[in-house]
C-alpha cells in the first residue's frame, strides 16, 4: 500500500558506468539518511560515502538526490542513489535497503502505479511512457512520448470542455425554463458538439495508424513456393531468420522480422508458399499463410518473370508486385530483387517506406484499443446526444444522459467531471434568476 | 425553574421548522414547537410561490413522505404551472403562486389538529447540556424543556445584518443577549461557520399598478397540484402580470451602482448566482437590453405584489427610480423597499447525512441555517431531521436517503459533503440520476419507504395502496398484450419491421405515442384510467436508459455500503496530502461512496482509506 517505502534498480543489470537506485514512499529519506547521512538540499545533486548501516562498511562513492513529496515521479518522497555499476554494489545497497524498517522491493511497475494513483501521470500518459520505454523506432517513440506529454489528455480535455458548455446551455434550457433564456440556446449547441464529433472520429480512424506505429506495420511476402520469398527476407532481415532451403514448401509456419523502415516499425512476414497443397500440415499452413496476408497492411506480391498469378490473396491499394529471382533476368522494367545477390532490394525498400509513411501522416494520438474504444464510445454518446437535440420532439433530459455519458467516456482517459463545472458555465453564460 | 419533557423539541417556526415537527409528531414522538408566535407558523417571507424546476420535485417527496408544504400550498394555490410541460417527465415542476395569508392558514391548521403537538410562544436562549450530551433548551421566560433530541431551525437568525443602501439594521433580535446566546453557543461547539447574502425586491401596491398595459400570465388550463393527495384548486386563480426592464431601468441602475450595498463594499459574504440583484444583471450581463420582471400577486385579499426579478439594495429613492422606469409600473407605490441580508450560517459539513450535527449527539440542523435558500430546500432538510430526530428520541434506526432515491438525498449528500459556497438551491442537474428522480413518481420512490418508518397517515396510505394496485394491474394487462410491427404502427407506436411482437408496455416508450390510443383498442384495458395510462407512460418513457443507469446505480450503493469508522483519523494518515486530510477530516464521510465525492479525492487516497477502514475493523458491509 502506499505507506510502504519500495525500491528498485532502475537500471539494467550487468556491469555498467552507473546503475541509479530509486527509493520512493514515506521512508525514503530516512532510508537516504541512513546509507547516506543528511539528505542534500531539495533537488540537489550531493556526492556521499553510502556506508550500510549495520558494519559501517563503505559500499560505494554515490550522486545521491531527494525529490519531497508531492513534486516527484510517485507524487512520493523519493531518493535517487547513482552508484557505480557494478553487480556487487547494487546487491549490498539493495541487501541494505531490505533490511531497513517498512522498505520492500518494489513490484513491476510499481513506481508508475503510484505515479498513476497519486494523480501525477493520467492513464494515457502511464500508457505513453510504457510505449516510450517498448519503443523501437523514432515514429514509435515520437507517438510515445506526444502521450506522456499529454496531447491526448489535452485533447480529451478540449472535448470535455466543449461538452460541458453543451451541457450547461442545456442546464440553463431544462433548469431555468421560467427564465428569459434566449430563445436561441438550443441552436447554439449543435456549433459546439459537431467539430467535437468530427475530430473524434478523424482520432478514431487515425488511432488505427497510430496503433501500426506502436505495434508494427505488417508487410506480407506473397508468392508461389520457391520463388524465393525467405531468401529476401533474410536479405532484409541481414541475419538468417527464414529457414532457406530450395525444397519447395520448405516455410510452413509465418515467420517474423521486425525491421525500422525510416522510423517506422515494420514486421515482415514469410508465409507458407501458395500453391495446392501436398499434405494436411501444408494445407493449414498455407490457409494461415492466406489469411495472414490479406489481415497485413501491405502485400509484396513476387513473381517470376511471365507470372502474374496473386495466389488467391487479394491485391488491395498500395500493394507492390515485384520481379523475383532478378538475377536470373527477365524484367526489363519494374520493381525486381535478387535475395542472393541483394540486387534492388534498395528500390523495394524505399517505395515501401514511402508508402507506409504515406499512411503514418493520418496518424492520431490515440494508438491503444482502449484508447479507440472510450473514444468510439464518446463519439457515439455525442451523435445520439445530436439525433435527440434535433429531433422533431427534442428530448434534452435524454440528450443531457447522452452527453453525460460521452464525458464519462472521457474520464476513461482523464479525470473527473461534476455538476459545479456545469453550472460554473451556466452561471458565466446566463442572466438566470427572477 | 418550569421542566418540561418532551422526545424532539423544534427551535423554529419556519418552513424547516413546521415540517420537522410535524414529521417527528407523525413518527409517534413526543414533540414540541418553539416559536415567537404561533401566528407566525407557515410565513412566506419571499417570494409567494411553492415549487418550480427541481424545488416542485422536493416539495413532491416531502409530500410522499406526508409533510405538508404540498398539500398546504395546494390549499392557498391562486396559479398552478407545471413548468417543462412540453418536454420530458424528468424535467416537469410543478408549482403554484400562493396566497400567504391561506397558506399560514393551512399550516396553522395542521398544527391545530393535532392536540398533542405542543407549541410553545417563547424563544429559545440556550442549549442545556448535561456532561457531553445534549439534555434539551433553555427558555427566554425562564423555563426549560428537556429533550433527547433538538433541531435547530432558526434560518438567518446569525448575526443577520439588513443592507438598504449605506443604511444597514440588524435582522430580528441581533445584538439582543438571549439571541447572542444561543449564537454563542453554536460557536461554542465547534460548529464552524461562514457567510451569506442575499436579497428581496420591493413590495409594491397592487392598486397602483396598470395592469391593462400588462402582459398576462395565465395559470394552466389543466392545473397539476403539488399533493398526490389533491385534485383541484381551491382557491380562486388569477394571474400573474410580465413587465420588463429597459434601457432607462438600466440607466439608473448605472448612475447609483456604487450606492448599492451590494457594490458598495458594504458586504462580504457570497450571493447567489441563480437569483442575482438587479444590480448583478445589470453590470454582469451588460449586453441584455431587458430583463423579465414577473409581477406576483400575494394573495386574494390584501393589495401586495411581488415584483419578482428585482431583487435590490439600492437606497429607497433609487428603488423608486427604477421601478417607475418600468412599464406599468410608472406610478407604483412601493409598500417596502428591497433589501440584501448578510447572515451567518453552519458549514453543513459538520453535519452528517441525518443532518445531525457530528459534535453533539441528538442536535438536529435544518434549513437557511445550513447554508440552503429556498422553502422548499428548507422543508426537505426539516422533514429528515424531524424524522431523525424522532428516531433518535424512540431509539430507532436512522433515515438516509441516497442520491438514487431522492433529491432530498441529493441535496443533503451535497451539503454535508462538499458544502457550500453561495446559498444553496436545488436544480435537476444536480441529481446524476434525474431520469429516475421524477416529480411523477416521488410516491412510488418513497411513500411504502415511509409508510415502514410510520411517517406515513391512515388516508395517504390508502390512496398509495389504491394507485400502485391499480398501476399493477394496467402494468401486467399491458404487458400481457403483444402485437406486430404493423399492428403496432396502426396504434400510432411505428417500430422497426423485424416482425418481433412487441407488449403494450414495450411500445408505451416509443416516442410519440398516445397511451390512450393504444390502450383503447383493446377492451380489457379500456377500464384503465387515463391518469394510470399516462403514469405508465411515464414510467416506461425513460425504460432503456434507465436499465443503463442500473449499474451505476449499483455502484454508488456498493460504494455507499462500505461504511467508514466515525473515529478514523485523518489528520496525520500517512499517504494523504495535507488538503485531503483536512477535507476529510471536516466532511468525516460516513461511507467510502461519499469519501469518493469529496473534491478533489484520488483514487489512492481512497485505496487508502478503505485500508485503514478494514484495519479499524469497521469496514464491513452494512445491510
Amino acid at each position: 500500500m502506499t505507506e510502504d517505502t519500495i525500491f528498485a534498480v532502475a537500471t539494467g543489470g550487468g556491469r555498467a558506468g552507473v546503475s541509479i537506485v530509486r527509493v520512493s514512499g514515506p521512508s525514503a529519506f530516512d532510508a537516504l539518511r541512513a546509507l547516506a547521512g543528511p539528505p542534500p538540499l531539495e533537488r540537489r545533486a550531493a556526492l556521499r560515502w553510502l556506508v550500510d548501516p549495520h558494519d559501517g562498511e563503505r559500499i560505494d562513492q554515490a550522486l545521491v538526490l531527494g525529490f519531497a513529496a508531492p513534486a516527484s515521479f510517485t507524487g512520493e518522497d523519493v531518493a535517487e542513489l547513482h552508484l557505480h555499476g557494478s553487480p556487487w554494489v547494487r546487491r549490498r545497497i539493495a541487501a541494505a535497503l531490505s533490511e531497513m524498517n517498512g522498505l520492500r522491493q518494489a513490484e513491476p511497475g510499481e513506481f508508475t502505479r503510484r505515479a498513476l494513483l497519486n494523480g501525477r501521470l493520467d492513464l494515457a500518459q502511464v500508457e505513453g511512457l510504457g510505449d516510450l520505454l517498448a519503443a523501437e523506432t523514432a515514429a514509435q517513440s515520437r507517438q510515445a512520448l506526444g502521450l506522456i506529454d499529454g496531447s491526448l489528455s489535452r485533447m480529451a480535455a478540449e472535448w470535455r470542455d466543449a461538452i460541458v458548455r453543451a451541457l450547461a446551455h442545456l442546464t440553463a434550457i431544462v433548469d431555468f425554463a421560467d427564465d428569459d433564456i434566449p430563445e436561441d440556446v438550443l441552436a447554439r449547441i449543435e456549433p459546439m458538439l459537431r467539430p467535437v464529433l468530427a475530430e473524434m472520429k478523424r482520432e478514431i480512424s487515425g488511432s488505427l495508424i497510430a496503433e501500426r506505429i506502436r505495434d508494427g506495420f505488417e508487410v506480407a511476402l506473397v508468392g508461389a513456393p520457391n520463388v524465393g520469398k525467405s531468401t529476401l527476407l533474410n536479405t532484409l532481415a541481414g541475419r538468417d531468420a527464414a529457414l532457406v532451403s530450395t525444397t519447395a514448401g520448405t516455410t510452413r509456419d509465418v515467420i517474423e522480422v521486425r525491421m525500422d523502415l525510416g522510423g517506422l516499425p515494420v514486421t515482415v512476414l514469410d508465409m507458407a508458399g501458395l500453391r495446392p497443397a501436398q499434405d494436411d500440415v501444408e494445407a493449414a499452413g498455407i490457409a494461415r499463410a492466406r489469411a495472414r496476408a490479406d489481415r497485413a497492411d501491405l502485400r509484396v506480391f513476387l513473381q517470376q518473370a511471365g507470372e502474374h498469378r496473386t495466389l488467391g490473396v487479394t491485391v488491395r491499394d498500395g500493394d507492390l508486385v515485384v520481379g523475383a529471382k532478378a538475377d536470373l533476368g527477365g524484367f526489363a522494367d519494374g520493381l525486381a530483387v535478387s535475395g542472393r545477390t541483394g540486387e534492388g532490394v534498395d528500390a523495394v525498400l524505399a517505395v515501401l517506406r514511402d508508402e507506409l509513411q504515406r499512411r503514418a501522416v493520418g496518424a492520431g494520438t490515440a494508438s491503444r484499443e482502449r484508447q479507440r474504444a472510450a473514444i468510439t464510445q464518446a463519439s457515439a454518446s455525442v451523435s445520439n446526444a445530436l439525433h435527440g437535440l434535433y429531433a422533431a420532439a427534442p428530448q434534452l433530459e435524454l440528450a443531457a444522459a447522452d452527453l453525460q455519458a460521452s464525458l464519462q467516456a472521457l474520464d476513461f482517459l482523464v479525470g473527473k467531471v461534476d455538476v459545479e463545472a456545469i453550472l460554473d458555465v451556466v452561471f458565466d453564460n446566463f442572466c438566470l434568476g427572477k | 425553574m418550569k421542566h418540561r419533557r418532551f422526545d424532539v423539541v423544534v427551535v423554529g417556526g419556519g418552513h424547516a421548522g413546521t415540517e420537522a415537527a410535524l414529521a417527528a409528531h407523525r413518527m409517534g414522538a413526543q414533540t414540541a414547537l418553539v416559536t415567537h408566535r404561533f401566528s407566525g407558523l407557515g410565513e412566506m417571507s419571499c417570494n409567494p410561490a411553492i415549487g418550480g424546476i427541481g424545488k416542485g420535485h422536493i416539495v413532491r417527496e416531502i409530500d410522499a413522505l406526508d409533510g405538508a408544504m404540498g398539500w398546504a400550498a395546494d390549499q392557498a394555490g391562486i396559479q398552478f404551472r407545471l413548468l417543462n410541460r412540453s418536454r420530458g417527465p424528468a424535467t416537469q415542476g410543478p408549482r403554484a403562486q400562493v396566497d400567504r395569508a391561506l397558506y399560514r392558514a393551512a399550516i396553522q391548521r395542521m398544527f391545530l389538529a393535532r392536540a398533542d403537538l405542543a407549541v410553545i410562544e417563547d424563544e429559545v436562549v440556550d442549549l442545556s447540556i448535561q456532561g457531553d450530551s445534549l439534555a434539551g433548551v433553555l427558555l427566554a421566560r425562564g423555563g426549560a424543556i428537556n429533550a433527547a433530541a433538538v433541531v435547530l431551525t432558526t434560518g438567518t437568525f446569525l448575526r443577520g445584518m439588513i443592507h438598504i443602501g449605506a443604511e444597514r439594521t440588524a435582522a430580528g433580535r441581533f445584538g439582543d443577549p438571549a439571541s447572542t446566546r444561543l449564537a454563542e453557543r453554536i460557536g461554542d461547539l465547534g460548529l464552524p461557520l461562514g457567510r451569506l447574502k442575499t436579497g428581496t425586491p420591493p413590495r409594491l401596491d397592487s392598486r397602483s399598478i396598470d395592469w391593462t398595459v400588462l402582459q398576462e400570465q395565465r395559470g394552466d388550463e389543466e392545473p397539476v397540484l403539488l399533493s398526490f393527495l389533491s385534485d383541484r384548486p381551491l382557491a380562486r386563480q388569477v394571474s400573474c402580470g410580465v413587465t420588463h426592464t429597459n434601457p432607462a431601468t438600466h440607466g439608473v441602475i448605472r448612475a447609483n451602482i456604487t450606492r448599492s450595498a451590494m457594490y458598495g463594499d458594504w458586504i462580504v459574504g457570497p450571493g447567489p448566482r441563480y437569483c442575482p440583484s438587479i444590480e448583478d444583471k445589470v453590470v454582469r450581463f451588460a449586453e441584455k437590453t431587458a430583463h423579465q420582471v414577473f409581477l406576483e400577486p400575494e394573495g386574494l385579499t390584501g393589495h401586495v405584489t411581488y415584483p419578482n426579478g428585482i431583487s435590490t439594495s439600492l437606497p429607497p429613492d433609487i428603488q423608486a427610480a427604477l421601478v417607475h422606469s418600468m412599464q406599468g409600473l410608472e406610478k407604483a407605490i412601493i409598500l417596502r423597499p428591497g433589501y440584501a441580508i448578510e447572515y451567518d450560517y453552519v458549514d453543513p459539513r459538520a453535519l452528517d447525512r441525518t443532518l445531525g450535527a457530528r459534535c453533539l449527539e441528538g442536535l438536529f440542523l435544518a434549513g437557511q441555517i445550513n447554508g440552503t435558500t429556498g422553502y422548499e430546500e428548507a422543508a426537505g432538510q426539516g422533514l429528515i431531521a424531524g424524522l431523525n430526530a424522532a428516531c433518535r428520541a424512540l431509539d430507532r434506526d436512522p433515515l438516509v436517503l441516497d442520491r438514487a432515491q431522492a433529491y432530498i438525498g441529493v441535496m443533503i449528500d451535497d451539503l454535508v459533503t462538499k458544502g457550500v459556497t453561495e446559498p444553496y438551491r436545488m436544480f435537476t442537474s444536480r441529481a446524476e440520476f434525474r431520469l429516475q428522480l421524477r416529480a411523477d413518481n416521488a410516491d412510488q420512490r418513497l411513500t411504502a419507504l415511509g409508510i415502514s418508518l410510520g411517517c406515513v397517515g391512515a388516508r395517504r396510505q390508502s390512496a398509495f395502496r389504491g394507485k400502485i394496485d391499480g398501476l399493477k394491474a394496467a402494468r401486467s394487462l399491458a404487458a400481457a398484450i403483444s402485437v406486430t410491427p404493423p399492428v403496432a404502427a396502426r396504434l400510432g407506436a411505428p417500430v422497426t419491421s423485424d416482425g418481433a411482437r412487441r407488449s403494450l408496455l414495450e411500445l408505451l416508450a416509443v416516442p410519440g405515442v398516445d397511451p390512450g390510443q393504444l390502450f383503447g383498442a383493446f377492451p380489457e384495458l379500456s377500464g384503465v384510467p387515463p391518469s394510470v395510462r399516462e403514469q405508465l407512460l411515464r414510467d416506461a418513457s425513460y425504460a432503456p436508459y434507465l436499465a443503463r443507469q442500473a449499474l451505476e446505480v449499483a455502484r454508488l450503493r456498493r460504494d455507499e455500503a462500505v461504511r467508514l469508522p466515525e473515529r478514523l483519523d485523518y489528520i496525520g494518515m500517512p499517504g494523504l496530502s495535507a488538503e485531503l486530510q483536512a477535507k476529510l477530516d471536516r466532511v468525516r464521510p460516513a461511507t467510502l461512496g461519499q469519501a469518493g465525492r469529496i473534491e478533489g479525492m484520488t483514487p489512492a487516497a481512497l485505496t487508502l482509506i478503505l485500508m485503514r477502514a478494514r484495519q479499524a475493523g469497521a469496514a464491513a458491509p452494512v445491510k
